[in-house]
């Protein structure tokens, strides 16, 4: 068959047009709601527009018209196919208190894995460390930690926390941003099927284990945990979630889930993903915040006693809200 | 005839009331300028947040430069995020390139679907440049980088949807194909869009051609047309390459209503 063009570009247009200016009209105001006569009137034009490009499929000297149908009918489309459901209102509240939580335990393999790598770099760390001292200054390549740590833990004490005077906000935002980068990169490594993750982790591993190794070899055990444990309590899970985060993502690559398609199980994970991106990001601001502004307070300042207790309670805290969090049914 | 620029692929799309439509996805150059686009906003927009802080130093140099830093990271990480948020898929940058984001499924983008495709970025960029997230881009199927994968997004291309004004094909001359119905209509029938698109461009723009491109453009045209329908030889020889294009668009484009309507039914078999 073979269309009179004009006739039909001016039969059908005024239906192209009214569908158009609907779609414009949801496409501006997010949460538009439509009447059921307004609902009925736009399926009624999608399903013209459909249709109208079905006939034109027949008729081969009309792309404008073609291509200008296909663009309406995939943006009405997508309004009406779309069963994924409306963006609920996001409650803080419960995001905290159930969601993080509800999600954080349901991916907890890979969480331990993201633990046990951390730990095996933890025992690479020290171990290289206890059979090569000289590695020091190759697996920390930070500053302040080439010195002696007796030394560095006099000085800390002599200071007193001056040397961050003026500076604390800076440096906690500094702290903020950097941890939640680094974060960030190591789940989207998880795109590497797992493998940029691993050595993500393994690395921070290596070095919290010299660290951990040298200080405590040094007879500082008390400063190292008077220092770490206030925010490191926080930051070290917040960067194995981010780890957890990247796993899942790799599993989803990987096909765990054998009964769905690749796009299925990439889906499946989407909103776990952004739950978790939000986890560690929030706790990683808290990390910033006791970093700065607590951390670096040592005796006789801030007893270590106070400081460990400090840590460690957070340390509890923290996993019991992911532990514990959200178990209760939700109230209807 | 088919342009393929690098990058540019079609992502074909079945309803279930089993219409097909395709939209073409966005190339790697088209892509890069957004990218360019967007990254001069986030400078700007930095530039201000300095500025304003730089005040704020006056009274806390250390809240100031606290809040430069924060402000910074959440301008970087959160610009793309939020104008595809609120502008459906589109940043500044796709704005002005006339790029979208969407699903790749055709469906409604979700903000899911944004954080993902912004957060996931860093992989993107490895070992520098983009590289890795080109290469996909560019040898991948539906043209995503890595972040559009997981996100099952796709940046396509936004068509100029200028729909056809027939008026300024209007037949003044006689066109002499009008006497040969069976031969028209097959000329209809054998002409791919792009072709008959291609041939319709070079009429409406005959005037913005070079006189020696243009006797070349519509040799090449008439050519072309007269391996799809042999019209007859005294058709063929008393009109020029460019009236023998303009005819025979004049036939494809055929308005109802031109002065020799009469001969022919709105449809044809």
């Amino acid at each position: 068959m073979i269309l009179d063009l004009e006739h039909f570009v001016r039969t059908e247009r005024p239906y192209w047009d009214e569908l158009e200016s609907m779609l414009n009209r949801m496409e501006e105001h997010h949460d538009v709601n439509l009447s059921l006569q307004d609902v009925r009137r736009f399926h009624f034009l999608y399903d013209l527009a459909a249709s109208d490009l079905l006939r034109l499929s027949t008729f081969a000297s009309s792309p404008e018209i073609a291509q200008h149908l296909e663009a309406l009918v995939a943006r009405a489309y997508g309004e009406i196919h779309e069963t994924r459901g409306p963006n609920r209102p996001f409650l803080f509240w419960h995001w905290v208190t159930r969601q993080f939580p509800r999600t954080f335990r349901r991916h907890l393999r890979a969480f331990w894995l993201s633990v046990t790598l951390t730990l095996l770099g933890c025992a690479f760390g020290a171990g290289i460390l206890y059979l090569e001292p000289d590695a020091k200054e190759t697996l920390l390549p930070f500053a302040h930690l080439q010195g002696k740590p007796s030394e560095r833990v006099a000085e800390e004490q002599e200071n007193q926390g001056r040397h961050l005077e003026g500076k604390k906000a800076g440096f906690a935002g500094f702290l903020m941003t950097h941890n939640i980068r680094v974060s960030l990169f190591t789940l989207a490594l998880g795109m590497t099927y797992g493998v940029g993750t691993v050595v993500v982790l393994f690395y921070n591993g290596v070095i919290l284990g010299a660290v951990a190794f040298d200080y405590i070899h040094d007879g500082q055990t008390q400063f190292l945990m008077g220092w770490l444990l206030p925010h490191g309590s926080i930051e070290i899970p917040s960067v194995i979630i981010a780890g957890q985060a990247g796993f899942v993502l790799a599993g989803a690559l990987i096909g765990s889930r054998q009964s769905l398609s690749l796009l299925g199980r990439l889906a499946a994970i989407r909103a776990d993903l952004v739950t978790l991106i939000g986890g560690f990001s929030m706790l990683l601001v808290w990390a910033g915040l006791v970093e700065a502004f607590f951390s670096q307070y040592h005796e006789p300042v801030l007893p270590y006693a106070v400081k460990i207790s400090f840590g460690l309670l957070e340390l509890v805290l923290l996993f019991a809200w992911l532990g514990f969090g959200g178990r209760a049914p939700d109230p209807s | 005839m088919t342009l393929n620029l690098p990058g540019r692929k079609t992502l074909q799309i079945q309803t279930p009331e089993g219409v097909i439509f395709s939209l073409t996805t966005a190339g790697v150059f088209s892509r890069f300028l957004a990218w360019s686009i967007d990254a001069m906003v986030v400078i700007a927009a930095s530039t201000i947040i300095g500025t304003l802080t730089a005040f704020i130093a006056i009274l806390s140099p250390d809240f100031a430069q606290a809040l430069y830093v924060i402000l910074y990271a959440v301008v970087s990480v959160g610009y793309g995020i939020f104008t595809e948020w609120r502008w459906r898929g589109q940043s500044w940058g796709k704005r002005i390139m006339r790029l979208r984001v969407i699903d790749a499924s055709g469906l409604k983008l979700q903000l899911s679907q944004i954080i993902i495709r912004n957060l996931l970025r860093p992989v993107d960029l490895l070992p520098a440049l983009y590289l890795l997230g080109g290469l996909f881009l560019y040898w991948g199927q539906r043209g995503q980088r890595l972040g559009d994968l997981a996100a099952n997004t796709v940046v396509i291309a936004i068509p100029e949807t200028k729909l056809l004004d027939l008026q300024q094909i209007e037949e003044s001359k006689y066109n002499s194909f009008r006497d040969y119905p069976h031969l028209e209509a097959r000329l209809r029938q054998c002409v791919k869009p792009a072709e008959a698109a291609l041939a319709l461009d070079a009429v409406l723009r005959r005037d913005e051609i070079w006189p020696e491109a243009r006797v070349e453009v519509f040799r090449d045209l008439a050519a072309h047309f007269r391996t799809l329908v042999p019209f007859e030889d005294k058709v063929d020889e008393t009109i020029t390459d460019e009236q023998f294009v303009r005819n025979a668009v004049a036939s494809i484009y055929r308005k109802a209503g031109s002065r020799q309507k009469a001969l022919q039914p709105t449809l044809e078999p």
